[in-house]
């Protein structure tokens, strides 16, 4: 018997408003409202807001928090500033990645951790045993906050002038009123565009939901979510990120500074400094079909690796996925052709992000 | 379309395919629910001309941003003709399945099987 799905401040709005709801790692969650491809476009053009309530949040507090944080997550915890945020991963012993997440500085010493909805329980007991080390005090705050999501290049003009708030800059986090209840506003997303991440209060998300879609805010579902990030090529745990994969083959080398003691760091310090057999990267199909997670990838008649997400981009029109590669063939430009259901699909490795409003 | 709709000259198949039969030809596409149960149609690639369907098998795949799904051919025959509008125009299948979203021609190799299939009224009601 599968467990009884949760359901976020936010269910019945999205009963209402027509959303597709799907079963999404122990949430009955909206794909979509009006379709993907509408609401992805809406985000690249306009703004669009997600309820993304399933994410956990977790609060750690206390004179031990920096030191805490050192060892518990892979970034160097003591560059973020009051009021900033970084992305960080957090490792088992072996240098696989458990989750990876956002942490925001809210105090001295006060942080705000931010995990995927599949691994908080899994990241609570991790951060619960490393705690006993150190003089601080984790707590499990999802039930506090409904986070609400609004991306897009005028996501924050619309969230400031709707909710009369002040925003944090990109990357930043501010403690603001909404609703007239304390809330959260970050200057962080998973889409690729400029917006915030709302943290408030859950009796009234339904009541701030309505206000920014009344102000022209699309409602936007995973489905759209999860184009939108692939074309930013921002992991997704579970698909991309796991517990047999290392950051330094996910191209996440960036976010682990290994003189800060993390568990898992000699591992990655090794595993940087020998290098390792694949490497993730984003590619393009050049003509027909749409790659999807599990297909392989081949060269000639050889497999040379396997695609860990793969849909169709709104914004490019073509099929998009990233794959784990044999090292060498990982460079930008490299040819190679991915099975989709038997049929050979021919396929180019690209730069990151596979799509972005500079290029 | 945004309402469902499922006209009465077509016959329909219990995987959510329609067949309208045209002597000893039958158009053959998916319905309004199967549609509406997948999404936007972002690709469709049909089978070749010339290649043989069988009742009950799958023969082509529509997919949609979020999943593919494949195509069940209602009725048993030769292809000889796809609707090769829908490689630039997928969503035609999630606007007009009946008219411009249909997918493949073919010529019926057992007409027989016909009988088989439901009529729109009994196709609505094993929806409910």
């Amino acid at each position: 018997m599968e467990a009884e799905l949760r359901r976020t401040p936010l269910f019945d709005t999205h009963v209402e408003a027509g959303g597709k709801l799907v079963p999404f790692a122990g949430w009955e969650m909206p794909v979509s409202y009006d379709g993907i491809k509408e609401e992805h476009i809406a985000v690249r053009t306009h703004a669009g807001i997600f309820d993304v309530s399933h994410m956990g949040q977790i609060e750690v507090e206390g004179p031990g928090s920096l030191r805490f944080l050192q060892r518990l997550v892979t970034n160097d915890v003591s560059k973020i500033a009051v009021g900033g945020a970084q992305y960080s991963l957090l490792l088992n012993e072996d240098g696989g990645v458990i989750d990876d997440l956002f942490v925001y500085r809210l105090g001295p010493d006060r942080y705000l951790v931010v995990t995927n909805a599949g691994n908080h329980e899994t990241d609570l007991i991790q951060f619960g045993l490393v705690a006993r080390e150190f003089d601080v005090y984790v707590r499990d705050v999802s039930a506090s906050y409904a986070m609400l999501a609004v991306q897009g290049p005028n996501a924050r003009r619309t969230v400031a002038a709707q909710l009369h708030v002040e925003l944090p800059p990109r990357m930043g986090v501010k403690a603001q009123r909404i609703g007239n209840r304390p809330a959260l506003i970050c200057g962080t997303g998973y889409t690729g565009e400029d917006g915030v991440e709302l943290l408030i209060d859950p009796d009234i998300a339904p009541a701030i939901w309505s206000e920014l879609v009344d102000a022209g805010v699309v409602p936007c579902g995973l489905g759209a979510r999860d184009t939108l990030r692939l074309e930013a090529c921002f992991h997704l745990h579970g698909n991309d990120l796991s517990a047999d994969t290392d950051p330094i083959s996910a191209g996440l080398g960036w976010a682990c500074e290994e003189e800060t003691g993390f568990i898992g760091a000699e591992r990655i310090a090794a595993l940087r400094a020998g290098g390792t057999d694949e490497r993730l990267a984003p590619f393009v199909i050049e003509g027909a079909g749409i790659p999807r997670p599990g297909n392989p990838v081949v060269l000639g008649d050889e497999t040379v690796g396997e695609v860990t997400s793969g849909t169709f981009s709104p914004s490019l029109d073509r099929g998009i996925g990233m794959a784990y590669l044999r090292s060498d063939l990982a460079e930008p430009g490299t040819a190679l052709e991915i099975d989709v259901r038997g049929k050979r699909r021919a396929a180019r490795v690209s730069s990151k992000p596979l799509y972005s409003k500079e290029r | 379309m945004a309402e469902a709709s499922y006209p009465e000259d077509l016959k329909y198949h219990p995987e959510h395919d329609w067949a309208r039969i045209e002597g000893d030809e039958a158009v053959l596409g998916v319905t309004w629910y199967a549609q509406d149960s997948l999404g936007e149609v972002v690709f469709f690639e049909g089978p070749e001309v010339g290649s043989e369907v069988t009742k009950d098998q799958p023969y082509a795949e529509v997919e949609s941003v979020k999943a593919v799904s494949d195509v069940v051919a209602p009725v048993s025959g030769e292809v000889i003709a796809v609707n090769e509008a829908l490689a630039d125009a997928p969503e035609s299948i999630n606007a007009d399945p009946y008219q411009s979203g249909w997918l493949v021609r073919i010529r019926l190799s057992d007409p027989s099987e016909v009988d088989g299939l439901m009529d729109a009224a009994a196709y609505a009601a094993s929806l409910e």
